[in-house]
Parts: C-alpha cells; sequence; structure tokens
C-alpha cells in the first residue's frame, strides 16, 4: 500500500444559486419534466387534430350517438334478452357479458388444471411428474391462437353433424353443433330448495366458528369441514324432497336440422373455453410449483416437531405461506386469460371483440368511438382486478408479522 | 417500405396518381375467385380487378400500373378513407348510410347482386324458406348480416347465427358441417361454393332476399377522381353497347364513321381533357380489359368456372339493367 | 512436526486397528439398478403404485393412437388430395404430403421464387450474428451487438425489400416464417430500448416522468394484442395527417413494439430492483450523474440479470406474432390455414396436419429459447445473490 502524498483535494461544493442553474438536479429535473409534460400535450393534441382534420375532411359522421340506434343483427349467444331492433348499446352489453362469462369459466377450470399439475409435477413418482412436465412445455410453447383454431377447426369440425352425433347419458348429444344436455328448469317451489340450500350454508358456518372457539378454548378438535358439507347437503335434499323435486329436466329433442329444448355449448364456446383452460393451466401449474418449492423444507419439519401430521401440516403451514407466493402471478394468469378471451374472434364465439369491434364496428364505421370504448374495457376490468389484488396481498401480507 | 406519401382526402387524387406512376386500388383479402384473387406468383385478377385496371389504363394508357392492396372487411373503409388507396373495388354493396357516414362515394354498379343462400344438397332444401331452426354462417358486420336477420324475422322463421370476422372462415366454418346454410351475395356463393371440398354436393337456393349493388367507391371530396372512376365503368358498358371490343377497338378507332363510336375513342370532342385524361382515354380501356360484356364472361360469366349467367347484369337492351349515360 | 496423517500401518496398533477401510459393500440390489430405481420411485407406496398404474394406463390410451396419427398411418408424400383421403374403409393419418407441397410458402410466403435467396441471405446474416451472441465464450460481444443493432437492419431492409439496385418486393408478398421472424426481431429489438427508458422513468424520483412511464406501462399491459393490432389497422391511419401513410405491415410492427415494451420494461424493472441500493449510493459516491451511474453500473449489472427474462418476454412475443393473421397478415399459421381453402389439398385430416405442422414450428423455437433462458439462468446465478 502507498500513501498519498497529497491530501485529497475537497469536492466541489455544489451550490444551487444563480449562476450554475443548469447544473443544479433539482432545477434540471423539473426543466426535463415541464419539457416532457409539452412534448405529450403536443403529441397528443398533434394525434387529436389529425384525426378530426382527417374525419371531417372525409366527411365521417362521429360521435357516440351510434351506441342508441338499432343494431339489427342477431347474436349467437344471448346471456340476456336481446332482438335485432336493440340498440348496440344493447348488443355491447351482451358482447361484454360472453367475454366476461368465458372468463369467469376459464379461471374456474384453468385454476383446477392447473393446482393438479403443478402438484403433480412435484409427486414422488416419476411417471406422473413427467406426464406433467411434458404437459406444461407442450402447452405454453405453443402460441394460444394456434390452439384455439386446433380445437375449433381440428377437433370439432371433424364431428358428426347433429343427426349423426355421439349419444352420451342423460339425452346428450355431442355433434358438430355443440354439446347439448338437458336443460334443468325450475318448478315453482324451487325457490324453498335455494333458501335451504343457503340456510345450510348459514348453518354450516356456524358450526365452524363454534368449533374454532371450542378449539382455542379447550383445544379439541371438532371435525367442522365434514359436519358443515354434510348438514349443507341434508338441509338442501330435505327440503327438496319436502316441495316434491321441484326440478325437471328438459330433454334436446332433434327437430328439423338442429336440436330444440336442452342445454346447448356451441363448439365456438367449448373450443374458446378448452383453450383457454389447457393453456392457462400450463402457466398456472409452474406459478403452483414455484409456489411450494418456495417454502423451505425446515417449515415442515419445525410442524412435525410440534406434533401436526402430515395433512395438517400442509393446510396449516405450507399452503398459507405457498399462497403468499402464488397469489400474485396467479393473478397476471387471471388478468392474461382475461385478455387472451379476445381471441373468441377467431374462433366466432361472440365475446365483445367479436360483436362490438366486429359487427359493430364495421356496420355504423365508428372506428375510433369502438376500438376506445372496447380498450376501455379491458383497462378497466384489468385495472379494478389489479386494485382488488393489491388489497388482497396486503392482508395476506400483513399476516406475516 | 413503407412509409408512402399519397394523396389526402382533399388533394387531386389525379396528381397524385400520376406523381406515384400508379394506382392503389383495394380488393377482397379473401380471395375471391372471379372478382378479386391473386395467383401464385400474387398477380391479381377478377370482375372488380379489371376495374382498377380499366383506371389504371385510363389515366397512363397502361392496365399494370396499378398496385392491389388485399382488404379485409373491417378495414376496407378506413383504409379508403386514409388515402391507403385510391380507389376500392371490393365487392361493397352501395347503401346510404355509407356514401353519406363514412366520407366515401360509389360512384357506380358494376354488379347488380343479391343476397343469396347456398345449402348441402343432402339436407333436401329447396327453398330458403325450409330454413328455419338451422344454424347459418355468415360474415360480420356485412349488409348481409344484417339482412339475414331482418329476412328472417320478416318470414317469421328462427335460425341460429355463426357469425365470423373474416370470409374465409365463415367459408371453412361452412365446409366443416358446422352450418346447415351458407349466405352471401349471390356471386360469392358461386365463388365459394368452388374452393369448398365438394362443389357438387352443395346448391345455391332460389331466394334472393336483398338488393346488393356492388361497386367501386372513392373518397368524398374530389370530384375529378370520382368522375374518372365513374366514367371509366361507363366506357366499358358503352363500349359493348356499341360493339367495341377487345379485338376490335385498333381497326374501329381508325375506320368507324359511327359518331357515338368516334366520341367513345376520343376522335370526336375532347372528352378526355374534360376529366383530366388523354382524349384516347376510353380505348386505352377498353383495350386494356375490353367492354363491359367480356370482361364479365372472362372473369364470371361463361368464360370461366363461375359460369354465372348475366342477368340483371346484362345490358338494359337485352332484359337487364346495365345502363350507361352516353358519352356526348 | 511429524507425519501424524501419513497412511500405512503402524507396527505397534496393527494388531488392534485396520489400517485400511473395508471396501464398501454393494448396496442390496433393491436399491439399486433399475428395479430399486423403479421401486423408489414408481412404487414406493400403495398410493403411488396406484399413481402409477393410472399413468400407464392413460399413456397407453393415449399415446399408440397418437403414433398412428402422426406417423405410422401417415402419408408423407402425394401430389394432391388424393393422396391424402383415406382409403375405402380404411384409416389415414396425417398428411405430410400437403406441408411438403407447401414448404416454400411457409418459409416465405409469396416472395417471388427468383428473389428467395435475398431472404436466405438474411437468414444467413442473422444466425451468424445472433450465434457468436449467444454463446458467452466468444469473444467481441460489444462490437458484435453493435454490428447486430446497427448494420444488420439496414442490409436486411434492403436485402427483403429492396433498393440499391434490388428490385421492390411489396410486403403484402411477404409471408410464414420470414413474416413471423420480421415481427418477431424487430418487435424485441425496438421494445428493449424503449423498456429500458421505461423502465427507468418509472423507478425515476421525478414525479412526472414516473407517472407518464406507469400511465404507459398499464395501458399496454392492460388491453388485449388483439385489439392494439385492431388499432393499428384501423385507427392509425386516421391518426396520422393526411397524406402520411404507413404500410400495413409496419403499422403492426409499430403496434407489437410499443406492446412488448411495456411487459419488457417491467421485466427490466425487476433487475433494476434486484441491485442492491449500495450499488447506487457507492456510484453516486464516486461522483457519476444520474445517466452516468445507469450507463455504467446499474444497467449492465441489471439487464445481466434479466437475460432469462428478457429471453422469456421475447418467447411471449413470438408466440403473440400469430395474431397477425388476425389483421390480415400472413405468418407460418396464417399462410399455412390460407392454403387449407386451396381446393387442390382439401380433405378432412389437412388442418389438422396443418395446424400440428405450425405448433411443432413454434415449439421448436419456444422450447429452444426457454431452455437457453435457463441455461443462462444458471449461469448467471453466482455473484448477485447477497448471502
Amino acid at each position: 500500500m502507498t500513501l498519498r502524498d497529497t491530501a485529497p483535494s475537497p469536492l466541489p461544493v455544489r451550490r444551487s444559486s444563480g449562476g450554475s442553474m443548469l447544473y443544479d438536479p433539482t432545477i434540471r429535473g423539473i426543466v426535463f419534466q415541464i419539457l416532457i409534460v409539452l412534448a405529450l400535450v403536443l403529441f397528443g393534441w398533434w394525434i387529436v387534430h389529425n384525426t378530426i382534420v382527417n374525419l371531417r375532411a372525409a366527411n365521417i359522421a362521429s360521435g357516440f350517438d351510434f351506441l342508441q340506434t338499432r343494431a339489427g343483427y342477431d347474436i349467437a349467444q344471448k346471456p340476456i334478452e336481446y332482438s335485432i331492433d336493440d340498440t348496440h348499446g344493447d348488443a355491447f352489453v351482451i358482447g361484454l357479458l360472453n367475454t366476461l362469462i368465458v372468463a369467469a369459466l376459464g379461471i374456474v377450470f384453468a385454476t383446477i388444471l392447473g393446482f393438479i399439475i403443478g402438484i403433480a409435477r412435484l409427486s414422488p413418482n416419476w411417471l406422473l411428474s413427467k406426464v406433467a412436465a411434458v404437459y406444461v412445455e407442450t402447452f405454453r410453447n405453443i402460441p394460444l391462437l394456434l390452439q384455439l383454431l386446433f380445437w375449433y377447426k381440428a377437433v370439432l369440425s371433424v364431428l358428426p353433424g347433429p343427426r349423426q352425433g355421439l349419444v352420451l347419458p342423460l339425452g346428450s348429444n355431442l355433434s358438430n353443433r355443440g354439446l347439448i344436455i338437458p336443460r334443468p328448469i325450475a318448478g315453482e317451489s324451487f325457490d324453498v330448495v335455494l333458501w335451504a340450500l343457503l340456510a345450510g350454508i348459514v348453518a354450516a358456518y356456524g358450526i365452524h366458528r363454534w368449533a374454532r372457539a371450542r378449539q382455542m378454548a379447550t383445544g379439541q378438535i371438532f371435525p367442522s369441514g365434514i359436519v358443515g358439507l354434510a348438514v349443507i347437503v341434508v338441509v338442501t335434499l330435505v327440503a327438496y324432497a319436502a316441495t316434491g323435486g321441484p326440478l325437471t329436466l328438459e330433454y334436446p329433442e332433434l327437430k328439423g336440422f338442429n336440436f330444440v329444448g336442452g342445454l346447448v355449448l356451441k363448439p365456438e364456446f367449448m373450443a374458446l373455453l378448452l383453450g383457454l383452460t389447457i393453456y392457462t393451466a400450463a402457466f398456472i401449474a409452474e406459478v403452483v410449483r414455484a409456489g411450494i418449492l418456495a417454502i423451505s423444507w425446515g417449515q415442515s419439519e419445525a410442524a412435525y416437531a410440534l406434533g401436526l401430521r402430515p395433512g395438517r401440516t400442509m393446510r396449516l403451514v405450507i399452503v398459507p405461506q405457498a399462497m403468499r407466493v402464488i397469489i400474485p402471478p396467479l393473478t397476471s394468469q387471471y388478468l392474461n386469460l382475461t385478455k387472451n378471451s379476445s381471441l373468441a374472434v377467431a374462433v366466432g364465439y361472440p365475446d365483445l371483440v367479436a360483436v362490438f369491434a366486429g359487427s359493430t364496428l364495421n356496420i355504423t364505421g365508428r372506428a375510433v368511438e369502438v376500438i376506445f370504448i372496447t380498450m376501455s374495457v379491458y383497462l378497466i376490468i384489468s385495472l379494478i382486478t389489479a386494485a382488488f389484488m393489491n388489497w388482497f396481498n396486503s392482508r395476506v401480507a400483513l399476516i406475516e408479522r | 417500405m413503407i412509409v408512402t406519401s399519397v394523396a389526402g382526402a382533399s388533394a387531386a387524387t389525379l396528381d397524385d396518381v400520376k406523381a406515384k406512376g400508379f394506382v392503389q386500388c383495394g380488393v377482397n383479402a379473401a380471395g375471391l375467385q372471379g372478382f378479386a384473387s391473386p395467383d401464385d406468383k400474387g398477380e391479381w385478377s377478377g370482375f372488380d380487378v379489371d376495374i382498377c385496371r380499366a383506371v389504371a389504363a385510363a389515366v397512363f394508357a397502361d392496365p399494370t400500373k396499378v398496385k392491389f392492396t388485399p382488404l379485409t372487411a373491417k378495414e376496407r373503409f378506413t383504409a379508403l378513407q386514409s388515402g391507403e388507396i385510391d380507389l376500392l373495388a371490393r365487392n361493397s354493396t352501395w347503401t346510404m348510410s355509407r356514401d353519406t357516414q363514412l366520407g366515401i362515394v360509389f360512384t357506380g354498379v358494376n354488379y347488380y347482386d343479391g343476397q343469396g343462400f347456398m345449402a348441402k344438397k343432402s339436407l333436401g332444401v329447396s327453398s330458403a324458406k325450409e330454413l328455419s331452426g338451422a344454424s347459418i354462417c355468415v360474415q360480420s358486420g356485412t349488409t348481409t348480416e344484417l339482412n339475414l336477420a331482418d329476412w328472417f324475422r320478416a318470414n317469421n322463421l328462427q335460425f341460429n347465427p355463426v357469425v365470423f370476422e373474416k370470409q374465409e372462415e365463415a367459408d371453412a366454418a361452412y365446409d366443416s358441417g358446422r352450418c346447415d346454410a351458407y349466405t352471401t351475395d349471390a356471386s360469392g356463393l358461386y365463388s365459394i361454393r368452388l374452393k369448398l371440398a365438394n362443389p357438387d354436393e352443395h346448391v345455391v337456393l332460389p331466394e334472393i332476399i336483398s338488393k346488393e349493388p356492388l361497386g367501386p367507391a372513392v373518397r368524398q371530396g374530389d370530384d375529378q377522381w370520382a368522375l374518372i372512376v365513374k366514367w371509366a365503368l361507363f366506357a366499358m358498358v358503352n363500349a359493348e353497347e356499341l360493339g367495341v371490343t377487345q379485338a376490335n377497338v385498333d381497326e374501329l378507332k381508325a375506320s368507324s364513321a359511327n359518331p357515338e363510336v368516334k366520341r367513345l375513342l376520343g376522335l370526336d370532342g375532347d372528352f378526355g381533357k374534360s376529366i383530366g385524361l388523354a382524349p384516347e382515354w376510353a380505348a386505352n380501356v377498353i383495350k386494356a380489359v375490353g367492354n363491359y360484356g367480356e370482361s364479365f364472361e372472362r372473369n364470371v360469366g361463361q368464360g370461366s368456372p363461375l359460369k354465372i349467367a348475366r342477368g340483371l347484369n346484362d345490358l338494359w337492351s337485352k332484359g337487364g339493367i346495365q345502363y350507361a349515360p352516353p358519352i356526348r | 512436526m511429524t507425519d501424524v496423517a501419513s497412511p500405512g500401518p503402524d507396527p505397534r496398533s496393527a494388531i488392534y486397528v485396520r489400517g485400511t477401510f473395508v471396501p464398501p459393500a454393494p448396496p442390496p440390489g433393491s436399491i439399486v439398478g433399475p428395479l430399486g430405481w423403479s421401486r423408489r420411485h414408481l412404487f414406493s407406496s400403495p398410493a403411488n403404485i396406484a399413481v402409477t398404474i393410472f399413468t400407464i394406463l392413460l399413456l397407453a390410451w393415449a399415446v399408440p393412437p397418437m403414433l398412428d396419427w402422426l406417423i405410422f398411418n401417415a402419408v408423407w408424400t402425394g401430389e394432391n388430395r388424393e393422396a391424402c383421403l383415406a382409403p375405402e374403409g380404411g384409416k389415414v393419418g396425417a398428411c405430410w404430403a400437403f406441408i411438403q407441397a407447401k414448404f416454400g410458402q411457409i418459409l416465405y410466403g409469396r416472395y417471388p421464387l427468383d428473389q428467395r435467396w435475398r431472404v436466405d441471405l438474411v437468414a444467413v446474416l442473422f444466425v451468424a450474428g445472433l450465434v457468436p451472441l449467444a454463446i458467452p465464450r466468444v469473444p467481441f460481444k460489444r462490437q458484435n451487438a453493435v454490428l447486430m443493432l446497427t448494420a444488420f437492419p439496414v442490409a436486411a431492409y434492403f436485402l427483403l425489400y429492396g433498393g440499391l439496385g434490388l428490385p421492390v418486393v411489396e410486403t403484402a408478398l411477404w409471408g410464414g416464417l420470414l413474416v413471423t421472424l420480421v415481427v418477431a426481431v424487430t418487435g424485441i429489438v425496438a421494445s428493449l430500448p424503449l423498456g429500458i427508458l421505461l423502465a427507468l422513468g418509472r423507478r425515476s424520483k421525478l414525479p412526472i416522468v414516473k407517472l407518464v412511464s406507469v400511465v404507459f406501462i398499464e395501458f399496454w399491459r392492460g388491453v388485449p394484442l388483439i385489439t392494439v393490432l385492431f388499432m393499428a389497422s384501423v385507427m392509425l391511419p386516421l391518426f396520422l395527417p393526411s397524406g402520411v401513410n404507413f404500410d400495413k405491415l409496419l403499422r403492426a410492427l409499430i403496434g407489437v413494439a410499443l406492446f412488448s415494451a411495456a411487459y419488457m420494461a417491467e421485466t427490466i424493472r425487476g433487475g433494476l430492483q434486484a441491485i442492491p441500493k449500495g450499488q447506487y449510493e457507492a456510484a453516486a459516491a464516486m461522483g457519476l450523474g444520474y445517466w452516468q451511474s445507469m450507463r455504467l453500473i446499474i444497467l449492465p449489472q441489471a439487464l445481466k440479470i434479466v437475460i432469462p427474462g428478457i429471453v422469456n418476454s421475447f418467447i411471449s412475443l413470438f408466440k403473440d406474432t400469430s395474431l397477425v393473421l388476425i389483421i390480415g397478415l400472413f405468418d407460418v399459421l396464417g399462410i399455412i390455414q390460407l392454403n387449407f381453402s386451396d381446393a387442390n389439398w382439401s380433405a378432412p385430416n389437412v388442418p389438422a396436419t396443418g395446424f400440428i405442422f405450425a405448433a411443432l414450428v413454434f415449439w421448436i423455437f419456444c422450447f429452444g429459447m426457454s431452455r437457453y433462458s435457463q441455461y443462462m439462468e444458471r449461469r448467471l446465478d453466482t455473484g448477485h445473490s447477497r448471502h
């Protein structure tokens, strides 16, 4: 080591006075930000100005009044009442509902399948974990659009016509018109059964609360899960029998070209749901695997040392901690699934993009307004989900300390 | 690539077209055989394509000075509005709302069409009125989709729409048996039937449920360019009336004494100059694509696999409604 | 000092203590070998046995028909649909003859036959530039990267599109793997710098810069790519002054680049957050300004950490390129689908064959990239952890 022969010169003192304003970080920051705002405002103005000039010069009608005009086209899947005399605004609602339906079902199925495969991948059974690994590596490396088209065009379209459809139990039928199943029709006193179901759930919750309180006080464990489930089932069944079985099934019947009656799951819907589920499940499986692997083995050992059995260790120690790791990426997978449901347009499922940014856009020619509304809807869904999950996350995270 | 400067909405399209040296023409991206479809080398041909070539011939005396932009149903009007294309010849129906609200203007009708249905022969259907309860494949956002809903309601029939964003998707779904019937403009039905796996197993039903006048469109606000496109088509129809064909146009130009022919071919009067073109503009059109009848027969009529009868598209003097104002 | 550790028998203790270890006995046959392995991994408990049997049954049910369809019953050669139709009463598998007939289109689209050498040349240049970049041991990384980001795009532009004496090939004629790769590579190259800027912006102390970055990132991440592509194809022309127009492919590229930049920004932000605060403080203590400390200290470390993340973004982007078919561009999937309508090749097994081939193409690229990303992750797994 050599010694310096001169004392280090003092660092120049940074002055924020007049002469070196150019070098003052605060002032530079402010100037820089003002420039950014100016640039953005100018850019935004330029776009808006161009659009207005273009629309006016070309004499193109604009505005949102088209939402109140007659749509005039029919939609294949209508969760609520809709006829061709309803407005484009009504068609928008139908499209949005269809998007939400397929996204909600997709989330449920993808979560179930994803958890199964994620856990299977961690199985000590070599064969099972390899099968799960092959599933994940296959389906997440193939574009979703391709998978959707494959299910729709290569699988469902080779199904036979409705007259030669595959006959399944309970009068169900699988053909290239879709899966047709009996439709449950609620009788007059069916609401009694629903109320009984609700009462059962409330009772089960009460039992759970009581069992918890007793365990806290005495340390004795009561199997509240099984008992609660039994209460719900028994109460509902009793009510169903007492009211004389008010639920009937409407069986589909082949009339003319298609089945009449029954509940129709159209091929477009099935292909979209199948594709979204299988694709997203591959990602969820990886999320679940990573979440479980993130919990160190010491946690299990500590739980065993406390005398917990493996089942309880999993339920009380591992899962709550793993969920904390799993939930944020799981949320983004749910959001991806919702956004990906817009690929419905490729398989003809009438979602928001297909109905509103398809038929309505083409019929009214209001490209700017329609795309603006469509993007806003997805943006709002994303922001609401993100906000909810942030809230949920902060709740889960608080328990940590 | 890519950034090209073309005519804006208010500029003089003709000057821009002349400056860049070609006409940019929007055609059907799905490739509708007989109307507009590319071959393996990307060369476009068809009845709609002939309109593009006719305009190019009128402006440049050269039908190859045209570039094609394949457009989906969704893109077609925006492409025209924004100046991406100079001319839209994409089997589009002329309607009042399109003429008044989209900033475009239709210049004429090159094909009088109507919406029809096609169904599998094995269904044993002989009329569209027997299609109650059927699944019907249709392309979204077209006049076809609207007519379909109206017609079934007017006839008190039920149907299940199966709606696709793109025509080729609707074709494929019908071909795979997803739908009992397919509906679009009758001309399209003949063309699409040719692309199906077994064309002979499908039958076009007799009902025509709507008026679908198909024609070229241009941007609003440029009357000169609209006139050129309008009269390129009229020149073809007039030529058929007068018996001027691709084969005899040069001969007639040299020898004809008929004043109407002389005016058409630019030997008399200065009609070309009045729309900013050369005097022999119409002769160039006919030399390039033939008269209306020739173009029809070559692309969609007896000289083509489609074998569509002239029907409404015959000359007014022969029982059809194709009728062009005289050049005088 | 005496040599306590020296081996060899000590004459005094030789009677009581062995000088050498007893050679280990081989483990019992039930532990090693295939038998022991399968006992441990497949049949360790009744539940495990049940799972094994169930899985074997599942595989026995699914795999043989798949192999039959893909290989044994498949049609490998043929001129047209006749070859791929099932013989009377017989079964027929995949129609690989279709792929063979359309292979040129799947690679190049409708790019003119006599000009395809230009695409090949670009591909060769691309591979020649990329392989040395991807292999860690090869030197001259920086020079190579600069070349790939400056000279290569220019060369590729003139080769693919034309100019400088080469005839122009309209982008409408491009298709197949060419379009897939052009969209994916342009998307990643354009999104990287934009993503870095946005990531820095989001971590900036300047409130407006931060706000603008957050809004930009969350907007693009909140909307589906398909609406972005619709916007690019239908609305973008209206945003520009009359007289300026973009090619359809370029419009899709702009949409894809903006979209992936937002995702890239979040990936890079992760890397920035992983850099210990001490690095920032040390840089400041050295008297480096913001841009200097970012350029010299922070970004080199942060970007290195997120290479796997960047590759993963690239995989997503690569898969997303298939969406351009919805706006009428023909990528691999688009061109294969377009050919389904070729009457010469319309047979029931053709769509499935085409989709499976397209899936194979995408899978090879994506799986290869994800393996590379895992390899880099392992390689980079040293030196940055704080323990």
